[in-house]
Formats: structure tokens, sequence, C-alpha cells
């Protein structure tokens, strides 16, 4: 079955549902695959859970969201304890390791770098974390190629910003690979 | 060529499939989880030579959208939950007076303000009987973005074709999700516009059947002058209490809608032909029904999904028939059982309906339902 589920989660405010409108995008538009991305989140515009989910698959998506979690983004420690319960086994989990130090028991990968510092100091802003993360979230699902995941990336965010954006991407691939040696 | 594709929220859809329909005019209220379709319609319109308002509230919005409608243009008010409730008044206007326009409403949590971010498919009554007194109701539940463009063409052209306000309602998921969507080209999917006068302006009666059960509709401002109220009223549009005015117009309106049921209703069946147990399910419902479905095929189930894509006028001959071939019917709604309730108003009790009703603003997902399919004997 090709059929692959990711969730984008953390706390509102930090682009998850960004982050994952671009991996959706990646797949729908550049790899000619399906893709449905949906989310769900509080009333609070900052702060609170916030999720994004992202179908993946081969054949129409008839249920928009995961069932069984393939791969999970983690940006705080809530929604990790919140959204690991149904990670499927052998699936993969990515958390920021200066955030989430409470990892859940399972059958299952746990790569975690700095993402959020990865973003502040390596790349120089804080708000491409999300971005930083996407880039790892591409290298450990292997769902989409780098080369299309880099282009949604581009045409998804401001003209000013693509550098920016380019090497938070590039540099979140990396450290994912590193991470998980 | 290749087609334009994009990768778009449901919201989004429905504004662009607006705009494909020829929509000329936008007033409403911002309101979660509608907003999307305001935020597109105020930077597309102007570019077109529309218009985009945003009103004081939703009252406001609602009698600004049918004044628009009135002077030719195809008008279009985005809402959600407590927002519909305040249009409630104004829409039984619309249906009164008979002008075409259509309304987009989200369905999130309620009552009142209930969950606004969360999913809901508990506005199907409110989408008929929100408004008091008989009246013709047409609506439409969307349960994918390309779906949600083309049903919102299909909603200004059922307006325009039978001169009357007609709701479509995805629910929130259906809303905010996002899909690719494949644009038609233009002249690809029709576009029906309102039948305007074939006779002089001295001559022209707003509500003359003489034409028809859908009277033509002059524009205000191209040299026609009418009453328009929302009294019982003559063909000149003027108000009376004539008796045999007033039961033939109610008839009349209601006709306009239930007379053409045929044309209005649509909806699609997924394996039922030789189905034992049919699941009944709309909007984003009918996703989790249709992977349900293929699971228990399966394991030997014999299930097939009914998915209604016009909510109103509900197909009830077409449930009668196919209640005589099933064990059960499921019926999975974000609400306590509203269309549950539809369901049974038709079957004439010949199969038992199992419920999951959810309003804790989580989806239902396939394996609720996989279990109920479980409990048929």
């Amino acid at each position: 079955m090709s059929r692959y589920e990711l969730r984008f989660s953390g706390a509102g405010g930090q682009g998850l549902i960004t982050a994952g409108i671009i991996m959706a995008k990646a797949a729908s538009i550049y790899e000619g695959r399906q893709a449905v991305q949906s989310q769900s989140y509080g009333p609070e515009a900052r702060g609170g859970a916030s999720k994004s989910e992202v179908i993946i698959s081969d054949t129409i998506i008839d249920y928009p969201k995961v069932t069984k979690c393939d791969a999970l983004l983690a940006m705080t420690q809530e929604a990790c304890t919140k959204y690991s319960e149904d990670l499927k086994e052998g699936g993969v989990l990515l958390y920021d390791s200066d955030l989430v130090t409470k990892l859940p028991e399972g059958n299952f990968k746990r790569v975690g770098f700095n993402i959020i510092n990865t973003a502040k100091n390596d790349v120089g802003r804080e708000i491409v974390a999300n971005i930083v993360a996407l880039g790892a979230m591409v290298a450990l699902t292997g769902q989409v190629s780098r080369e299309n995941a880099e282009k949604a990336v581009l045409s998804s965010v401001p003209e000013a910003f693509i550098e920016l954006n380019k090497k938070a991407f590039n540099m979140g691939f990396e450290r994912a690979l590193e991470a998980s040696k | 060529m290749a087609k334009k594709v994009a990768f778009l929220q449901g919201n989004e859809a429905a504004a662009q499939g607006a705009l494909y329909a020829g929509c000329k005019f936008f007033a409403g209220y911002p309101i979660t989880p509608s907003t999307e379709v305001a935020e597109v319609m105020s930077v597309e319109l102007p570019k077109i030579g529309g218009k985009f308002i945003q009103m004081e509230d939703e009252i406001g919005a609602m009698a600004a959208l049918l004044g628009g409608a009135l002077t030719g243009a195809k008008a279009l008010t985005s809402t959600s939950g407590p927002g519909l409730s305040l249009k409630q008044e104004l829409i039984g206007y619309g249906c009164i007076a008979e002008i075409p326009c259509v309304i987009y409403n989200v369905m999130r949590g309620g009552p009142s303000t209930g969950m606004p971010t969360g999913p809901s498919q508990s506005d199907i009554m409110a989408a008929k009987w929100g408004t008091h007194g008989d009246h013709p109701a047409i609506c439409l539940v969307p349960a994918s973005v390309q779906e949600v463009y083309e049903e919102t063409i299909r909603a200004f052209n059922l307006a325009e074709k039978y001169r009357t306000p007609v709701m479509i309602m995805p629910d929130e998921i259906v809303a905010h999700m996002r899909e690719r969507i494949v644009f038609p080209e233009p002249g690809e999917i029709e576009v029906i516009d309102r039948t305007t006068p074939s006779v002089p302006p001295e001559q022209y009666k707003p509500y003359d059947t003489s034409f028809g059960d859908v009277p033509p509709l002059a524009a205000f401002g191209s040299g026609y002058k009418f009453h328009v109220t929302g009294l019982n009223k003559l063909p000149d549009g003027f108000p009376t209490t004539k008796a045999e005015y007033v039961q033939a117009e109610e008839e009349r309106q209601v006709r306009k809608v239930e007379g053409n049921a045929a044309d209005i209703m649509k909806w699609e069946e997924y394996l039922c032909e030789d189905a034992e147990i049919i699941v009944v399910a709309f909007g984003s419902t009918s996703r989790s029904a249709r992977f349900a479905v293929d699971q228990a095929r399966k394991q030997g189930i014999k299930a097939g999904l009914f998915r209604p894509i016009t909510f109103w006028p509900f197909p009830e001959a077409r449930l009668l028939e196919l209640s005589k071939q099933v064990k059960a019917f499921i019926s999975p709604e974000m609400n306590l059982g509203m269309c549950a309730g539809v369901i049974k108003g038709c079957i004439e009790g010949n199969a038992p309906i199992l419920g999951i009703f959810r309003v804790d603003g989580e989806p239902i997902n396939p394996d609720q339902i996989i279990d109920k399919m479980k409990e048929v004997k």
C-alpha cells in the first residue's frame, strides 16, 4: 500500500501548517502524486497545540486524516506526548532535542536535533525553524525528492526570503541525515 | 495545452469557482472557518470590476447580498454557524422575493459560538428550516476541493435558473483541506444566467407566472422599476392578502425546487449494487466511509456508500428503493443524528439505521464505521 501519513505537530505560530502545505504541494504539484493536507488548531493565534497532517499516495486519497502515523514531527514536548500514540512500528519520529526530552517508547526510529536553535544560530532567523524541520522530514521520509521539495519551498515564500529559506531547507536536510547516522 | 493546476484549500476553491460562474458581488462578515473565501474575493473582485463589501455584521451582509443580486449581479456571501443564524430572516426574504444568490456556509461546531475551529455537519437542517415559513431549499454538500469548486459553480447555476437563494455547505474539514485542483477552461463547465424580461419596462411584472414557474428577473438600474417586499405579493410585486394569490404563490415558490428535484438532486453510489449495508454519508465523512467500505469489502462485508452531493432536495425515492435490498443503513455524521432522521423519513421502516454521531470536534474515522458494520445482523 502506498499510502504514507505524516504529521507536523507543535505549538500554534511555529509554522507547522505551512510546513505541511509545502510537503503536500511538493508531492502533489512537483512529484505528480496524490496528496491531501489538513489541519487542526485551537482558537489561539499563538501557542496551543497545533497539527498539520499530510497524506501522500499513488492512488486517490479518501480519508484525509492520519490513521496510523508513518512520520511525526514534534516541535514541543506537549505535541510529542499527545501525538506519538499512533506512530507506526517502523515509523520515524523527528523532534527538537532542546524541547523534547521525554521520548515515547515504541518500535520506531527517533531522530532529534536542535531544530529551533539551528534556525536561530546557524541559518540566522528563528522564524525559518519550520523550514529546517521540513528539510529534515523530507530527508527522513523519502516521499518526495530533495529537488522537488526545494522547488515547493521556493514557490511558497516571498521573493526577499528565498535565500534564507533555501539555506534553512538544506541545513535541515543535512542535519537530519547526520543525526540519523 | 496542459490545464492549469494548483494546490488549494476548499475555501479558496469556492472563491475561484464563484469567479468562474461570473460572480461580481460579495458581501460578508468574516468568521472562522470561512474567512478565506472573503479574503480571496476581496483581492480578486476589484480586478474584474466587481464589488467587495465587508458589512457591519452578517445581517447587514445578507441584506447587501440581496440588494446586489437585484442589480443583476451574481452575488456570494460566506459565513459559518452563528453567521448563518443571523442571516436566516433575510434568507427567507430572498426566498419569497425570489432573489438569486449563493450562501456559502462552512459547518463548524454549534449551537451558538460552539467550537469555531472544529468540524461539524450540524447545519443541514438549518439549511432547510432555519428561516421560518414554507419555502424552497437547495443545499449542496461537497466532499473534495475539486468538488467545492465545481459545486460552487453549480450553486450559482441553480440560483440563477430557479431564481432563489442556494446554500453550499462544506464541513470545516473540506473547507480547510488542501488538495490539487485542475481548473476547467472557460466554457468547459456550463454557466447559467438568469432570464431577463423580454417585455418593455412598462409591461414588466416581476412575478408574472405566464412565463412559467420562474418569472424573468429585471436588473435594477436597467430601466425596469418594480416593488420588492417580504410580504406575500401580487404579480406586480405589491403586497396582497388575497387568498387565491397567497396560496398559489407559496405553492409555486416551493414547486420551483420540488418540481425540478430531478434536475437539482445529485448523488454518488459506490458499490451499492449488491450492498447489504449502505453507508449514507456526505462531506468529509463520506471520505471516511469510502475508506471503510473498501476495507470492509476486503473482509468480505458487502458494504456500499451512498453519498448525497445535493442534500436538499434529498434523494428520498432512491433511498426508498435501496432500503428494500439492504440489511441496514449506517449514518455517520458530525451531529447528533440529523441525516439519520431524514433517511428514516423516506424508507418506510424497511431497514434499521445505525448511527455514528460525533460532536466532539474530531472527524469520524474509518474504524468506527467498520466496527458499526460488524454490529449489523
